[in-house]
């Protein structure tokens, strides 16, 4: 027992003897931590989110174009700023503005009769949007279009029914129909009863207007509102970005530390030192073993850190099984541990090492979603995570901190982790060459 | 104490060690002597249980290491050719962890330490980082290092390398002591100076094989002289050195800037032969001295090779 604890002791001092080792493994992943959970929601989903930045150039000057960017304007995720083509262009180009929404001649009075009959009077089926966006930021794009889609319909819909326009766009449409020969009777009859009822409405609003109604207002709108809710571990308790962020950058660091081990242990083993470790009676057992204890503390001292920092700082919580959350803690230090000594068995030289299992770490680290969450990864890609240990890791910390989840829940993580310690283990053992030939 | 038995190793088609056997009794110092690459290494690393041989037995004290752990490894200490210290901890902290590897705790630990350090002369330096100790410091600790234990037979694989004369006269007095203390010496060099003064037997490798295994007195009789007569003349030009070759005595002859190195078996019986004959044939000289031959002219006469320029 007097080697073993003499080897991990030793491990220990060196590694807190090393301050770029700790700087790396603790203030590091500290300051990425709070980064990332500062853009991906903060403290409690509150914070400040960044508006989408939309530019519109009205080269139509109408009724509906202006209402159009009244309507945009009012939307609380987008910033609307008016612009001209030429400096929209150029915005978007250099990544100042998401999008550019270009409103062309004629757009309201070609919009307003596509809304009756599909066509505009120049022949074309319908007017056209210019849309300029930052091939970047398709997810904004999306949303963009979803709400641009909302605003033109608002628009068209109330200068068509209630404004001036509109009042014209009906006489012409209702004279085109009583025109049109080859339109069939019932049609015409309904589009008539249609326009008329239309007018009838216009009339009798005008009415009412002369005499000192309300102001008149409407048009299509969308017919349901949203009530969102997160759902987090419990009713009154908000989502903290900061508890995701940190688990992923622990997860990353701690693997990164694993990674010094393994290379540390394969250096070791071309100096001096391990001769003199050889030719004292101790066993593979204790030599390994006492590197995994050693490691495994080491990373549970990063995760201590980093979760105390995350708790008084940002007020992350283990909202879920503090058993659950040591359990998976432990069992990635383990995991970490192992494959650290796989690292070190599977590797020749330090340089080549070095640079294949960095690769390993990071595409092990992004799968994981320890960097953005899987969900925004393909289908395949997602079924494809579940042979990575990050990603269980990253499940335990995510349910045992902000999801709330119980100790059942880190079973799962916490079994698949030691499994992969497991065959890290057994790689490494048989693996590891211990004759200095 | 320690029996080597026909080792041979060897790494794919290189032959490190083929057929080397010799044995250290208590208390002897037994110098593995050969170039670099010779496989003096090799044959230190197989006795100290860090490489297996391909054929051939190491025995402590009759008993082979069986296993990682086995307690025959206790009578071993080994002193890497490369340094093998933590500089980040100090050199206190570097013995308390090495005699922790060998269960050494407590008191007996201390004591350990402090008797290790005071012999290598760095008591004083004992809370010192490694980092800070010059070349010939971290030599003698690494020293220190394997004596923690108190180790029957230490194994040294040139433990010199790369320190100053100064240092290294120092690790020699160490060793001195220990010798004095009893402990056998196995202790591998390509400096024939060290081996010639500490050791009691030599072994010369030379491409993996041994090819002598004598006392220093031994070694010199396998040379053609064994004295060399330095004579420093006062008119050397002219002077034909191979017609002295007539004498009985004399068998071997060389004049270089003006001295003449005349070998010769028996010193007392030759030299006043030589000095005689260069009277009688009106040679006068100013200076005599007389030479031993050192191991590397025994190295050159058994290889044909230089010991330092040897490949």
């Amino acid at each position: 027992m007097i080697p073993f604890l003499a080897l991990v002791r030793k491990d220990l001092r060196l590694f807190f003897n090393d301050r770029r080792a700790v700087v790396v493994g603790v203030l590091v992943p500290i300051v990425l931590a709070s980064f990332f959970g500062y853009l991906f929601g903060g403290q409690g989903g509150n914070a400040e989110t960044s508006k989408v930045a939309v530019l519109v150039i009205d080269q139509d000057g109408s009724d509906i174009s202006r209402s159009l960017i009244t309507q945009l304007a009012g939307e609380k995720s987008l910033d609307v700023k008016p612009s001209t083509l030429d400096a929209a262009r150029e915005a978007v180009r250099k990544g100042k503005a998401t999008a550019a929404i270009v409103i062309p001649k004629d757009f309201g009075r070609d919009a307003g009769r596509a809304l009756f009959t599909g066509a505009s009077e120049t022949g074309a089926s319908k007017p056209e949007l210019g849309l300029l966006y930052d091939p970047s930021h398709n997810v904004e794009l999306g949303m963009v279009k979803g709400i641009l889609s909302g605003a033109v319909m608002q628009a068209v819909s109330k200068e068509m029914f209630t404004g001036k326009s509109g009042r014209e766009v009906v006489d012409e449409s209702l004279a085109r129909v009583e025109n049109d020969t080859q339109l069939p009777a019932e049609d015409r009859k309904a589009l008539r009863d249609l326009l008329g009822g239309v007018r009838e409405l216009n009339e009798r609003r005008d009415r009412e207007s002369a005499s000192g109604p309300a102001e008149l207002s409407g048009g299509l709108t969308m017919p349901y509102e949203t009530r969102e809710q997160a759902i987090t571990s419990g009713e009154d308790v908000k989502y903290n970005g900061y508890a995701h962020s940190f688990g992923g950058m622990a997860v990353q660091f701690i693997l990164f530390m694993g990674l010094d081990v393994g290379i540390a242990l394969l250096m070791l083993r071309q100096s001096g030192l391990w001769q003199r470790f050889r030719a004292a009676p101790l066993s593979r057992t204790m030599l390994l073993g006492s590197r995994t204890v050693s490691a495994s503390l080491m990373a549970g001292f990063i995760l201590l850190v980093l979760f105390s920092f995350a708790r008084v700082v940002f007020g992350v919580r283990i909202l879920g099984s503090f058993a659950g959350f040591v359990g998976v803690c432990v069992a990635f230090s383990l995991m970490t541990a192992a494959f650290g000594l796989m690292v070190a068995a599977l590797g020749e030289t330090v340089e080549a090492t070095r640079g294949y299992s960095i690769m390993a770490t990071l595409i092990m680290v992004m799968l994981g979603g320890a960097w953005v969450p899987t969900f925004i990864f393909p289908k395949w890609l997602r079924r494809l995570t579940v042979i990575v240990p990050t990603r269980w890791a990253m499940d335990g910390l995510d349910g045992m901190t902000w999801r709330g989840l119980g100790f059942s829940s880190a079973l799962a993580p916490i079994a698949v982790l030691l499994l992969f310690t497991l065959l890290f283990g057994v790689v490494a053992v048989m693996r590891f060459r211990w004759r200095t030939e | 104490m320690l029996e080597v038995n026909g080792l041979t190793k060897s790494y794919g088609k290189l032959v490190a060690v083929t057929g080397v056997s010799f044995r250290a009794d208590h208390g002897e110092t037994i110098g593995l002597l050969g170039p670099n690459g010779a496989g003096k290494t090799t044959i230190v690393s197989i006795i100290a249980g860090l490489l297996s041989p391909d054929s051939g037995e190491v025995l402590i004290e009759g008993k082979q290491v069986r296993s990682d752990t086995d307690p025959v490894k206790l009578k071993i200490g080994l002193v890497p050719q490369d340094m093998a210290l933590y500089d980040q901890l100090t050199a206190r902290d570097n013995l308390t962890f090495f005699a922790a590897l060998y269960s050494l705790a407590g008191a007996k630990a201390k004591q350990a330490i402090d008797d290790a350090l005071h012999l290598v002369a760095l008591s004083d330096r004992a809370g010192d980082k490694v980092k800070t100790f010059s070349g010939g410091m971290k030599r003698r600790l690494n020293l220190a290092a394997a004596l923690l234990h108190d180790p029957q037979i230490l194994l040294l694989d040139e433990p010199t390398v790369g320190v100053d004369p100064q240092s290294r006269n120092a690790i020699f007095e160490n060793l001195e002591t220990l010798k004095k203390r009893g402990k056998t010496l196995i202790y591998t060099t390509h400096y024939m100076e060290e081996a010639e003064r500490l050791c009691d037997r030599i072994v010369i490798i030379d491409h993996g094989r041994m090819i002598a295994n004598d006392t220093l007195q031994g070694l010199h009789k396998l040379l053609p002289v064994t004295n060399v007569l330095a004579i420093e003349l006062d008119h050397a030009d002219g002077f034909n050195p191979e017609q002295m070759l007539a004498l009985a005595e004399v068998k071997s002859t060389e004049l270089e800037q003006g001295t003449l190195r005349v070998g010769v078996h028996d010193l007392s019986r030759g030299a006043p032969v030589v000095l005689r004959w260069l009277a009688e044939n009106g040679h006068s000289y100013h200076h005599v001295s007389s030479e031993q031959p050192n191991l590397e002219t025994v190295f050159l006469t058994l290889t044909g090779r230089s010991l330092r320029d040897s490949k």
